[in-house]
């Protein structure tokens, strides 16, 4: 019996060892392990041997079939190794083919200014917050300290409606509104469209987005509007930008200044993009006026606070070297889709 | 404001500075300087030269041959100039030597032309005489000047002395922006005065004092002011011996820096003190003012006046007019009439300097359509007090100049002046409203400068009259700003209650819009809100549609841009066209903007503005495309319930048989279908085109950013097929509300996956197959419970005279 075993064991390795293909190692496994194979027949055959020698038999044919199926396993998974290798040889691509590409769309200029915009003052806890774009002449005008008759009204060219309604020419109204609602401290920004009888051309357009900022609380002062400005550049056009703050004059706005930013293609070193002078000049801003305070209620003895407006068109152009304002409202897709 | 850096030096005499320095200071302490022009820049080695002979060109008629003194040499120049002759004194520019243009007065290039020896038809030349153009200038500025010709000096100008110098070129003029509170400023002594506030130097104004002859002007003129609420003070004086003569070189270059053209004495005089003083001046000639008499008073409403500039104006009764006893002589503060023109012949003149109420002379101006270097300046509210200064120094200069004599006393009506302004000096204010830490001192010393007196005793800071700007306490803390240094000022982050940064629901809507049809393929465009009354024509809107009433703007840039938009689909249907005619393929974008809807016509409140998701494609994709866009947006709002679609949307724009409203939960939010094929052709359109169009304040009230997980299935699905022969005029929606409405709790989903209209189907009627899928959440489920809702859904779909196929 044991020689039997170990003939059927070499045959078997020996089937083993010359099989070429998976099948014919498949073919080994059903000719000596299947139902009807070899190792199987002998296991039948047990009923021919002494009931005494049966659990030694069976354990020399379980160590037979073990030690073979062992054998089998591992050539099976050499081979399959080898022919996953192959295959993979021929699956071999050129991988400088060009990509394909998902279609996307792309967002507007001026709205990924004015997200990163929203972004960094969110960021430091202002609220965002929008006015109607008709709107009355109290709110555009007169609240913001520019009364009737001011030669600041004609210096705006404004587009009228009928009456005292009119299309706003600045963001600005949309802090009145936040002042009267009363609720103190204020820390909002206002993004909208503005709108100016200015006809179309490289710089000008009859419409165009302005963000509006306010901030009103106790204790609030020129030099926190500074810094806050300053931490804002920093964001917008990168951490090694410098401002610079010249005095200005805006009605609702007492002391007012401009803000310059460092050059941010050339560093301030003076190029063609800022004309030399190193300086780009970005935004409007001031103190609140006593007088814009005082008329929506705000006690400007006890309350103090600093406003700044900036054009969003001006920034998208600025920030992505556009040249013509006349590309931001043509939605040729050619533009569209560099952003 | 453009003025010559010298003019200013005059007042300050301390200044020094290079034109930079200067430029840099006065900006940061407010007066901007836009930008400066050395007037010199491009002239070098130019000198008075005096022509000794003159001898003709041996090879040329045009030319001649000069011998020119230049005091430490003598130089033979060649020149083609046909006015110069011996003795003349003229610019001569030598050997690498620079000049700013050619003769012909084109435009100057912009670094100058270098002038070196050189032979001209064979005989050798050491320089060139120069013509004014060649300077840099014109004849306007500088009218002594020859038309074609070389520039002649008088004949007491220094032989060998710098040119440059001599033609008053040795300066720079700034060009200054003037903020409009700072009336003061636009004047010569406003600016001087900040130049010498910024630079420390003392401010010398001019000493004014006039010179009268024995008459009393009480003889010659008196003024009556009818109407004072429009003129609240009006000084008349009287000059007399008049003669016309050219200016003296000084006050003709200053005005010709400030790019005001030299005409004769007597105009450049008014000229002058307008720059100097910022009060406009008018003179009129005595002999044509009836009865010895100005009176101010309105015209009558249609009246017809000749201005000076000979066009016949109409007049209306708010317009303040200057008249004499019998008729107007002028438009207040706007410009002088034809009948009181000065003359050369001109002997005896009454100057007028008066402050007229701004906004009445802006409003005038407009109306008229007449905006003069006076209006301008008038309509920014003058200071009375300054009329008086400014009229005086006029007659000075009259007096001076040898223009004429000046008869005593001053004719002046004036409103009762308004005290000096006073301001409570509140350090400790100031310090808190700047965040600074400036002492008192520092202070006191800043507004000295300014000339602010501090009255000690009341504590109070005494407002000179030309500062009316200054009207609180915010003001005087611009004013220690401003000479403190802005950029001294610290930078801090404001302290306090701690605030939460928001973005309202609204705009979180509009965002997620974005990021969707931009994921979607859609870019973002943006339109124009006003759009031409003839866009309803393209739309094809029916004659009575709601849409046509739109808010209309009473002065808009042109019938294109005069209506508010009621309907956003003009702006993506130009915008696609543009792209179609540029021959860009498969263009999809979308455009978040504002339609107008007035509650009333006319306006008598504020037009209702609604955001409007607004979608447009032509090329690649169809119907379905699009719909799919307004679902995978209504996904990301959490807007779960079924959209249905009715395709009685009633779009005149939109193909009859290829539109929709959007509709959900029983409310429209929008639709959406293909452009019509008409429209198409009114916009140029040579495509196909889909549009969507979504109105966010109906979708906001569905759209929510909550979410709640519900488990992931744990019992098996199972999924049933069914095909049909449907009646073709059921619509695929109408079989789907059978399956939700029957199917019971455990249909899961449905899935149409395939319509077939064809030969194999009969007439009428098109082949529909869905696969529909069950699930229990708490137990697998059975046989019984698929059969027994798939046999509701069979028989309402057969209830519809839908027949199932095998």
């Amino acid at each position: 019996m044991k020689a039997k075993l170990e003939q059927i064991k070499s045959e078997a390795l020996a089937q083993i060892n010359n099989a070429a293909t998976l099948e014919e190692l498949n073919e080994v496994r059903v000719n000596v392990l299947g139902k009807k194979g070899a190792l199987t027949a002998v296991l039948k055959s047990m009923k021919d041997v002494a009931p005494e020698d049966r659990p030694k038999v069976g354990q020399m044919v379980n160590e037979t079939r073990e030690e073979i199926e062992g054998v089998l396993e591992e050539t099976i998974k050499k081979m399959e190794k080898a022919k996953r290798e192959a295959k993979m040889k021929e699956e071999v691509i050129d991988v400088t083919l060009p990509a394909k590409k998902q279609i996307k769309g792309h967002r507007h200029p001026n709205t990924i200014a004015m997200e990163e915009v929203e972004r960094i003052f969110i960021g430091m806890g202002y609220e965002v917050v929008e006015g109607p774009e008709v709107e009355t002449d109290y709110y555009n005008f007169e609240a913001l300290n520019i009364p009737a008759d001011h030669p600041a009204k004609d210096e705006q060219d404004t587009f009228y409606i009928s009456g005292d309604i009119l299309l706003r020419t600045q963001t600005s109204g949309t802090q009145v509104h936040v002042m009267e609602e009363g609720k103190l401290p204020i820390r909002m920004i206002a993004p909208g469209r503005v709108f100016r009888s200015d006809e179309v051309d490289a710089t000008h357009s009859p419409s165009f987005h302005q963000i509006e900022g306010l901030v009103i609380d106790k204790k609030i002062t020129f030099a926190d509007l500074k810094g806050t400005l300053a931490e804002f550049a920093k964001e917008l056009f990168g951490e090694e930008t410098k401002v610079k703050f010249r005095p200005h004059h805006f009605n609702f706005t007492e002391p007012s200044a401009e803000m310059d930013v460092s050059c941010f293609k050339c560093g301030g070193s003076g190029c063609r993009f800022c004309k030399g002078s190193g300086w780009i000049e970005i935004l409007g801003c001031g103190m609140v006026h006593p007088n814009v305070l005082r008329m929506s209620n705000i006690d400007p003895e006890k309350y103090s606070g600093f406003a700044f407006g900036m054009g969003l068109e001006r920034i998208a152009l600025l920030k992505y070297e556009i040249d013509d304002m006349r590309l931001l409202y043509e939605n040729d897709i050619r533009f569209l889709r560099q952003f | 404001m453009n003025t010559a850096l010298s003019w200013i030096k005059a007042y300050v005499p301390e200044l020094e500075c290079t034109n930079q320095e200067y430029t840099d200071a006065m900006t940061l302490s407010g007066t901007t300087v836009e930008t400066y022009e050395a007037l010199d820049k491009n002239l070098d080695k130019i000198y008075v030269g005096q022509i000794l002979y003159i001898e003709k060109h041996p090879d040329a008629d045009k030319l001649i041959v000069c011998q020119v003194d230049l005091g430490d040499k003598q130089l033979q120049i060649v020149t083609g100039a046909p006015n110069v002759k011996v003795g003349d004194k003229v610019p001569v520019v030598v050997d690498g030597g620079k000049v700013a243009g050619g003769h012909d007065g084109s435009p100057l290039p912009k670094e100058g032309i270098i002038i070196k020896n050189g032979k001209l038809r064979g005989v050798e030349s050491f320089g060139m005489m120069c013509s004014i153009e060649e300077l840099g200038s014109t004849r306007e500025f500088y009218p002594e000047a020859p038309e074609n010709g070389i520039y002649i000096f008088p004949e007491d100008v220094l032989v060998g002395s710098d040119a440059i110098e001599v033609l008053g070129l040795r300066d720079t003029v700034f060009e200054y922006e003037v903020t409009s509170n700072r009336v003061d400023c636009y004047s010569v002594l406003g600016i001087a005065r900040e130049a010498a506030a910024t630079f420390r130097k003392p401010f010398v104004a001019p000493v004014v004092e006039v010179k009268e002859n024995e008459e009393r002007v009480e003889d010659y003129i008196s003024v009556e002011v009818e109407d004072q609420d429009l003129c609240s003070r009006y000084c008349a004086r009287v000059c007399t011996n008049i003669k016309i003569g050219p200016s003296p070189q000084w006050m003709q270059r200053r005005l010709a820096a400030s790019g005001i053209r030299p005409i004769n004495n007597l105009v450049d005089i008014t000229n002058y003190v307008m720059e100097e003083y910022g009060q406009p001046m008018h003179a009129f000639d005595l002999a044509t003012i009836q009865g010895k008499k100005i009176v101010v008073k309105r015209a009558k409403d249609g009246e017809e006046f000749q201005t000076l500039d000979g066009q016949v104006r109409k007049l209306d009764s708010e317009m303040l007019m200057i008249c004499d006893a019998e008729k107007e002589i002028g438009i207040a503060g706007i410009m002088g009439g034809e009948n009181s023109k000065i003359t050369d012949q001109v002997k005896t003149v009454v100057f007028e300097s008066a402050t007229f109420n701004g906004a009445n002379i802006r409003k005038s101006a407009k109306r008229l359509g007449l905006r003069t270097d006076a209006s301008g300046k008038f309509e920014k509210g003058l200071d009375p007090r300054n009329a008086k200064a400014a009229i005086d120094r006029a007659c000075q200069l009259i007096q001076e100049l040898g223009c004429g004599e000046v008869v005593a006393g001053t004719v002046d009506v004036c409103a009762p002046l308004k005290e000096l302004n006073r301001i409570k000096f509140d350090p400790k204010r100031i310090n808190d409203l700047l965040g600074t830490d400036i002492s008192e001192e520092t202070m006191l010393e800043i507004f000295e400068r300014l000339e602010l007196e501090y009255h000690k005793e009341t504590g109070d800071l005494i407002i000179p009259s030309f500062r009316q700007d200054l009207e609180g306490i915010a003001d005087i803390a611009e004013e220690v700003a401003r000479f403190y240094g802005y950029d001294k000022i610290p930078m801090t982050l404001p302290s306090g209650e701690a605030t939460t940064g928001k973005l309202p629901f609204k705009l979180r809507l509009e965002e997620k819009a974005r990021d969707i049809a931009e994921a979607c393929g859609f870019s973002q465009g943006m339109c124009y809100s006003f759009e031409s009354p003839k866009v309803f024509e393209k739309l094809m809107l029916s004659a009575d549609d709601v849409l046509r009433q739109a808010v209309t703007i009473a002065n808009p840039l042109g019938e294109d841009f005069s209506i508010m938009r009621t309907i956003p689909l003009n702006g993506i249907l130009t915008s696609l066209a543009t792209n179609y005619n540029r021959r860009n393929k498969d263009v999809r974008l979308y455009e978040l903007g504002n339609v107008y809807l007035p509650k009333a016509l006319p306006l008598t409140e504020l037009p209702d503005e609604r955001m409007q998701f607004t979608l447009g494609f032509y090329g690649d994709g169809d119907f379905f495309t699009m719909k799919g866009v307004i679902e995978e947006y209504f996904d990301v709002l959490g807007m779960n319930k079924k959209v249905t679609y009715d395709p009685n949307a009633g779009k005149t724009f939109l193909h009859p048989g290829r539109q929709a409203s959007i509709i959900y939960d029983g409310v429209v939010l929008g639709y959406l279908g293909e452009v019509h094929p008409e429209v198409l052709d009114n916009y140029d359109i040579g495509t196909k085109a889909y549009i969507a169009v979504l109105d966010m304040p109906n979708v906001e009230p569905f759209a929510t950013f909550n979410r709640k997980f519900e488990g992931i299935a744990k019992y098996p699905a199972v999924s049933r097929d069914i095909s049909m022969v449907v009646p073709k005029e059921i619509l695929v929606g109408q079989i789907e509300t059978i399956i939700e409405q029957r199917g019971g709790k455990i249909l899961e989903s449905y899935r149409l996956f395939d319509v077939y209209e064809g030969s194999q189907i009969k007439e009428g009627f098109k082949s529909v197959a869905y696969s529909i899928t069950f699930r229990a959440k708490d137990r697998t489920l059975e046989e019984a419970d698929i059969s027994s809702a798939m046999k509701k859904i069979l028989n309402g779909l057969e209830a519809m005279g839908i027949e199932l196929r095998g």
